[in-house]
């Protein structure tokens, strides 16, 4: 029986409707806490798409997102679960602005300089514990967890540190040097109306593109998507499957590093001291999910995701917890979740109006 | 020697302050990753007992009120994970995921709703707090009283890893929980009931998680603030993977965490270190442990994989 694939089985299908579901459960608790949705949404939709220059900031917001959505989407499809795209996004964001601030140098060698020391330490960060896992047998999960961690108290204790510390007090370093920022030029970021614009965004869409060449048209990425697929049927074939979960983790890490550097080197300029996990490493899982695991999908789920974030700043001037994004995402990570069991039956459906 | 004896009273008190939270959440994971679920959503669970702890503390002025009622907060979680992922078949690790995104993103939302826009409770009176074993006994200050006169729960839930222990070895459940997370499809056809074994045990994992959240407001500190569970459900996975799926192990490894957390608060008061610095040593040891001594966990081998009834 030759059948039209139907919507009812794509990806986008259950997407979508995981995402009004969660628009749905944010709404009842906004209607719940005494705030109307309406006007909870209303500014939410205003404040992402009433100005050009709003969606300037969504992009710009959606950028670092991007690449920590595709660190997780890569490490989803080669099999391992990178939950520590945090700490990478960390020490990346901490080795572009170390070099941001306390190197001297022309434009053109600053930045990429930049560039790759985010992208080195994010895969640094990942292959020790890639390394944990293939040479001591550690499971990965701990000690991505513990990565995390000292990732956020080592960021804090450099951000103190007295070679880059702000001199004017306050809990964040100085700004990054001139010749390490992306930022558009000056004429295009007044067109915009946005003085933080940048390049983030275009090189998140380009980091996507390549990702996707590497996983669906290079032998690198057929031999990875086999290891995360069946190590066993890899390994029979005579791929070596530590090197791959290797190179996996550290192409993986890297992305997340660049994650943190466009994020200092484009919107920020410096480096806070946190209280709490950002959530860059974290929400990059949502991004994943939401895009399906695809290098493509993570742009738009990145937007996605970034325009929440953005929209869900503003939402206090309507007296609405900004929080609700928080909710809404869960849900539809939540729901993204159980959609394959509603992919089944919706098959078995099918079969029985076939017979 | 009385400068020795007054430190080492301190660290034991730092201990029995820090390691509860974290005991009463792995404890939980240890019965939900046995029986075969990995919950990583612990955090968010900790963070919603937190809140509801302090809440209905401010709410009834009785800690232990309080506690459980934040333990059924936890559970609430619990069964909405166990739902997902045992009867929907979700990816475990998805699914906490989303409990970590919901759960904090749901306490801070309440608590904006409930205190005019603020993140964080008012401030707690003793009286609205768990109540602290020998209160007024030993002099303040002295070896004594800070070994015996802390939070009665601090020892209660050693206790409680006791009792962990013997239904996981000594009880037909344990017997059934431990062997549906090695081999479910063996266990239905001797007819266990695999969905009620992991239903219960996902769910107690809650319950201890939000009791574990709950510790941090009603004994810890006094109010509820969107940081106060920073990974602390996360080093409670960390505890029951070090501690090798087991409630034992897990006692050890939190005990452990504490003690780094002890030391972490008496040389945090001292200046000399940064506390940065000194922030990272739990995590630090952990590597270290894991690479030195501890070597490869052996996951329960139906761990992470959804069971489908043949039914």
């Amino acid at each position: 029986m030759s059948r039209k694939k139907s919507v009812f089985e794509s990806n986008a299908f259950y997407t979508v409707l995981a995402i009004a579901a969660g628009f749905v459960i944010g709404a009842v608790f906004l209607q719940v806490a005494g705030i109307s949705p309406v006007i909870a949404y209303g500014k939410l939709l205003n404040s992402v798409f009433s100005k050009p220059k709003y969606l300037v900031w969504t992009l710009i917001y959606a950028s670092p997102l991007i690449f920590t959505g595709l660190s997780v989407a890569f490490s989803f499809r080669t099999g391992v679960f990178n939950i520590g795209a945090e700490g990478q996004y960390v020490v990346g964001a901490l080795a572009a602005c170390s070099i941001g601030i306390l190197l001297k140098l022309p434009v053109w060698i600053h930045i990429p300089l930049c560039i790759l020391a985010a992208a080195a330490a994010g895969a640094v960060w990942s292959l020790l514990v890639g390394l944990l896992k293939v040479k001591r047998g550690i499971h990965e999960v701990l000690s991505f967890i513990m990565f995390n961690w000292i990732a956020f108290y080592l960021s804090n204790y450099v951000v103190n540190l007295k070679a880059i510390h702000s001199e004017n007090g306050g809990e964040a370093t100085r700004d990054i040097q001139e010749t390490a920022r992306i930022l558009f030029p000056e004429s295009l970021r007044d067109l915009l109306g946005c003085s933080s614009a940048n390049w983030g965004f275009i090189l998140a869409v380009l980091a996507a593109v390549l990702i996707w060449i590497v996983i669906e048209k290079t032998t690198l990425g057929y031999k990875l998507k086999a290891v995360g697929f069946n190590s066993n049927a890899a390994l029979y074939a005579g791929i070596n499957s530590e090197h791959s979960i290797l190179t996996a983790l550290g192409i993986s890490g890297a992305l997340a590093g660049l994650g943190g550097a466009v994020q200092i080197l484009g919107m920020s300029g410096r480096l806070s001291q946190f209280a709490g996990q950002e959530g860059f490493g974290f929400e990059g899982i949502t991004v994943a999910l939401i895009g399906a695991s695809s290098p493509i999908g993570c742009i738009f789920s990145g937007i996605f995701y970034g325009a929440m974030k953005y929209g869900g700043s503003k939402l206090s001037i309507v007296k609405a917890p900004s929080e609700v994004v928080d909710i809404i995402m869960g849900c539809v990570i939540l729901f993204i979740a159980i959609s394959g069991i509603f992919r089944g039956l919706f098959r078995k459906l099918v079969k029985k109006g076939g017979k | 020697m009385d400068v020795i004896i007054k430190n080492l009273g301190l660290l034991i008190n730092a201990t029995l302050i820090a390691t509860p939270p974290l005991l009463l959440a792995a404890l939980g994971s240890c019965f939900s990753e046995r029986s075969g679920v990995v919950n990583i959503g612990i955090e968010g669970m900790m963070t919603i007992g937190a809140f509801v702890g302090a809440v209905t503390g401010l709410a009834t002025e009785n800690g232990w009120i309080a506690f459980f009622t934040a333990g059924l907060a936890g559970a609430l979680f619990g069964l909405i994970l166990a739902i997902a992922c045992i009867s929907f078949h979700a990816d475990q690790t998805i699914a906490g995921t989303a409990i970590n995104f919901l759960a904090p993103g749901l306490a801070v939302f309440l608590c904006k709703a409930l205190y005019n826009n603020s993140s964080d409770t008012p401030a707690m009176s003793p009286s609205c707090k768990l109540p602290k074993l020998f209160e007024g006994v030993f002099p303040s200050g002295s070896f004594w009283a800070n070994v015996l006169n802390v939070y009665s729960v601090a020892y209660l839930v050693f206790v409680l890893a006791a009792v962990c222990w013997f239904v996981f070895y000594k009880t037909k459940f344990g017997t059934h929980l431990r062997a549906v997370g090695e081999h479910p499809e063996a266990c239905e056809s001797l007819g266990i009931d695999v969905y009620r074994v992991r239903y219960i045990c996902v769910i107690l994992s809650g319950l201890l998680s939000g009791m574990g959240g709950a510790f941090v407001t009603l004994a810890t500190i006094n109010q509820f603030r969107p940081n106060v569970i920073v990974g602390q459900g996360f080093i409670a996975i960390a505890a029951v993977i070090f501690g090798k799926f087991s409630p034992e192990g897990a006692l050890k490894a939190c005990l452990l965490f504490g003690i780094c957390s002890g030391v972490k608060s008496l040389a945090g008061s001292s200046n000399l270190v940064s506390p940065n610095l000194i922030s990272m040593i739990p995590y630090v040891v952990t590597i270290l442990a894991l690479i030195l001594f501890v070597g490869r966990a052996r996951t329960p081998a139906a761990n992470g994989k959804p069971f489908i009834k043949s039914r």
